[in-house]
């Protein structure tokens, strides 16, 4: 279960505060969204829950499983099963795809005292997620992201999730710059990773995403806390209404 | 505080037990008088049982270079070296005289057997250790070459490997014709130390038509104190022959600042090629800058003939100070030059290096691949000429020059010079200069990548274009050095 407790978050060189007491909770097993205005604080939430540097947590905690992550280095998050698609992929020039996804995934591996992978299981793992998400796997030969249309870099990041078999998936904006028909192989991917021992925290701009991956909950961010939540409903409401009510400016 | 930040901070609490090879051996040595003077030439010459004309042709080297002063053009600093200070010869004590593996003193063995190098041609030949490379090995240890191996089996191809100094011995009228016709001995001021008192390096002959039947690689040591050590390399291709050489070097840590100077030399007659790979890492120095070896370097090969190749591949990791520029004299017609180097600075490291390519024939093509990487407070700077004579018609070059910093303590820097005597030359130059960001370190660290782990994935894939270049045999190796080189790099 993820558990956001009373998040304050301010911008560590700087006196903004983008967070303000945010709380949430996701029981393994759950689908969440979250929705909101850009610049609301849902990237700065995705990044603190994975631990990225350049933010400052003054009040509040994150518990993954009754732990708290927060004093947890990025690699020591990811081994406990944290995994972060990005909003913008980086680009990691001169690393092949492959390269990049072997050492990540024996990296994981290795720190969760599993077996690395050999070679050929590595190259047949693979293989299997690569062709369901419709990636070519010549693809992965190219440098990581390098070049890449947005829309492959959405896709390469969630084979990277399937290599990584994390247990707190994070998405963050990860249908936008899909077209139709890799929306639905995305979401595809996703919902082959439901499963009762694993939360996904979803955010996203567009109620449509929400037709192929059902939330159990969808959440309104706005001014740095949740300010609503329902079911998959609400979604349907914010597309007609926007996000006037919860920033007090009209539409 | 973001991780590059950091990077500041940690390199000042690197802890020198990075460099693993720091250790010394001891072991009971026979050295020259300290200071430099025509008596010491004759010591050392005499030492070596040399014929008379090279100890004329040392002399000789000697007078020039008294009349010479230090070249100070490089954008490297240094207090002034006292060359009277030094040792000028070290030999390990019955170290003369033709030796096989079982007349080396155990000691000297126990030291490579440390270091990695494997000079155990018996059991790699029986197959006991298939694991390791077939690679044939001369072992230079401060002033001598201890061993050589494999030497019978490149006999039977008809290559001559072996030190210089059996090569002065045994094939005296090869060294004649060939010793300081690509670097004079007045070339340049420690070229010109070097002919006066160089002590040992490698001799390679590779007869017409042969290709030479495996690695062939020298492991140089410095280990005696308040030493120099000056290698003298002479490799011939002749025509349509073939051989790939690799060196490597190491040294012990020291307070205190140690002299390399070494001059190597490449001649490929017509149709042959020569890839020369360099994997360097004398010791840098501490965290504070104090000791590391001075590497003052004159590295070059002459394309004497038609259609000839000469490579030069190198990865530079260690030293205090690098100053080498390994050059090509593109003299045959449709001959071709190579460069491909890795320069890695940490600490307070500082590396000036780059090549020369000289278009004299026509049709020459050339082509430089450098990869800088700075970390620390260190300096990193390419200097590179590209010249085509007039006569060089149809000469080509590509030049690219990628520059990676880490941090921002440190500087990278790119000097380029470009003489085209004749319009028909056609010479490219890219350049670019990057950071490893933050971003992209989080990224590989949300990938479960640990933070050094991150570092070095990134500066492999910066450096993949240039270590494709290296044999096989030693891929593995120096990738792992080049990840430790760049250990506390960041946070
Ligand atoms: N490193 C940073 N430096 C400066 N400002 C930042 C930084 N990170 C976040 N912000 C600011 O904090 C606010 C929240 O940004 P965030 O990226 O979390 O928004 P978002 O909800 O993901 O928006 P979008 O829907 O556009 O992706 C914005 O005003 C943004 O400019
Ligand atoms: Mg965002």
């Amino acid at each position: 279960m993820l558990e956001i407790k009373n998040l304050n978050v301010k911008l560590a060189d700087e006196d903004k505060v983008i967070l303000k007491g945010l709380s949430l909770t996701v029981p393994k097993g759950e689908v969440h969204a979250i929705m909101g205005p850009n610049g609301s604080g849902k990237s700065t939430l995705a990044y603190v829950l994975a631990g990225r540097d350049g933010y400052e947590v003054t009040d509040g905690d994150i518990l993954w499983n009754g732990d708290s992550i927060l004093e947890m280095e990025p690699d020591e998050r990811a081994a406990k099963g944290v995994f972060l698609a990005f909003q913008y992929p980086m680009e990691i020039p001169g690393v092949a795809g492959l390269t990049f996804l072997r050492t990540a995934t024996n990296a994981v591996r290795k720190k969760r005292e599993q077996a690395e992978m050999t070679t050929p299981e590595f190259m047949k793992f693979v293989k299997e997620k690569a062709a369901k998400l419709n990636i070519d796997y010549e693809m992965l030969k190219r440098p990581v992201n390098v070049g890449f249309s947005g829309g492959e870099k959405k896709r390469s990041e969630i084979l990277q999730m399937a290599m990584l078999e994390p247990t707190l998936c994070v998405l963050d904006e990860t249908d936008s710059g899909l077209d139709i028909d890799a929306l639905k192989i995305v979401s595809d991917g996703v919902n082959a990773l439901r499963g009762p021992d694993r939360a996904m925290l979803v955010i996203t701009h567009y109620q449509r995403l929400l037709n192929h991956i059902v939330p159990d909950k969808v959440h309104v961010l706005a001014d740095g806390r949740i300010q609503k939540t329902g079911g998959k409903e609400l979604a349907l409401e914010l597309e007609k209404s926007g996000y006037a009510e919860f920033t007090g400016k009209a539409a | 505080m973001p991780a590059v930040q950091e990077t500041v901070a940690q390199v000042k609490t690197i802890d020198v037990d990075q460099y693993k090879y720091g250790f010394e051996t001891d072991i009971e040595m026979v050295k020259a008088p300290k200071g430099l003077n025509e008596d010491i030439v004759r010591f050392i010459s005499e030492k070596k049982g040399e014929p008379a004309w090279m100890l004329e042709w040392r002399l000789d080297a000697y007078r020039r270079w008294r009349a010479m002063t230090e070249p100070t053009w490089a954008k490297v600093e240094y207090p002034k070296i006292d060359f009277e200070d030094l040792y000028y010869y070290a030999a390990p004590r019955n170290s003369e005289g033709p030796k096989s593996l079982a007349d080396v003193d155990p000691e000297l063995l126990k030291m490579y057997e440390r270091l990695g190098v494997p000079l155990q041609e018996q059991e790699i030949l029986a197959g006991v250790k298939s694991d390791k490379p077939r690679v044939a090995v001369d072992a230079v240890f401060d002033s001598v070459s201890v061993v050589t191996t494999f030497k019978d089996e490149l006999a039977k191809a008809g290559v001559i490997f072996c030190s210089i100094s059996e090569a002065l011995r045994e094939h005296p009228e090869l060294v004649k014709k060939y010793l300081g016709s690509v670097v004079p001995q007045s070339d340049n001021y420690y070229a010109a130390l070097n002919s006066a008192v160089f002590s040992d390096g490698s001799f390679v002959y590779v007869p017409e038509g042969v290709r030479c039947p495996m690695e062939l690689s020298t492991y140089f040591r410095i280990n005696e104190r308040e030493t120099g050590q000056f290698e003298r390399t002479l490799i011939i291709a002749e025509k349509g022959s073939y051989v790939s050489y690799l060196e490597g070097c190491t040294a012990p840590m020291r307070d205190e600042n140690q002299l390399h100077a070494a001059v190597v030399e490449l001649i490929a007659l017509d149709d042959a090629e020569i890839k020369y790979s360099t994997v360097q890492n004398w010791y840098p120095g501490d965290k504070n800058g104090k000791g590391g070896i001075y590497n003052f370097v004159t590295k070059r090969g002459d394309c004497r003939g038609r259609n000839s190749k000469i490579s030069w591949t190198q990865v530079e990791t260690g030293s205090a100070i690098t100053w080498k520029y390994p050059s090509c004299i593109l003299r045959g017609d449709n001959s071709r030059g190579e460069f491909y180097s890795i320069a890695v600075s940490n600490g307070y490291q500082q590396v000036d290096s780059g090549t020369k390519m000289i278009h004299l024939g026509k049709n020459t093509s050339s082509r430089i691949i450098s990869k800088g990487i700075a970390a620390g407070f260190s300096q990193n700077t390419y200097r590179g000429l590209v010249s085509a004579h007039r006569k060089a018609t149809g000469a080509r070059n590509f030049t690219a020059c990628d520059s990676l910093l880490i941090g921002d303590k440190c500087g990278a820097h790119t000097v380029p010079y470009i003489e085209a005597k004749n319009s028909s030359a056609h010479f490219e130059h890219e350049a670019t200069t990057s950071k490893i960001s933050d971003d992209m370190l989080f990224y590989c660290q949300q990938r479960g990548l640990s933070e050094e782990e991150a570092v070095a994935l990134v500066v492999n894939g910066f450096v993949r274009d240039v270590l494709q270049q290296l044999p096989m045999e030693f891929l593995a190796e120096t990738q792992k050095l080049i990840g430790i080189s760049l250990e506390g790099s960041v946070g």
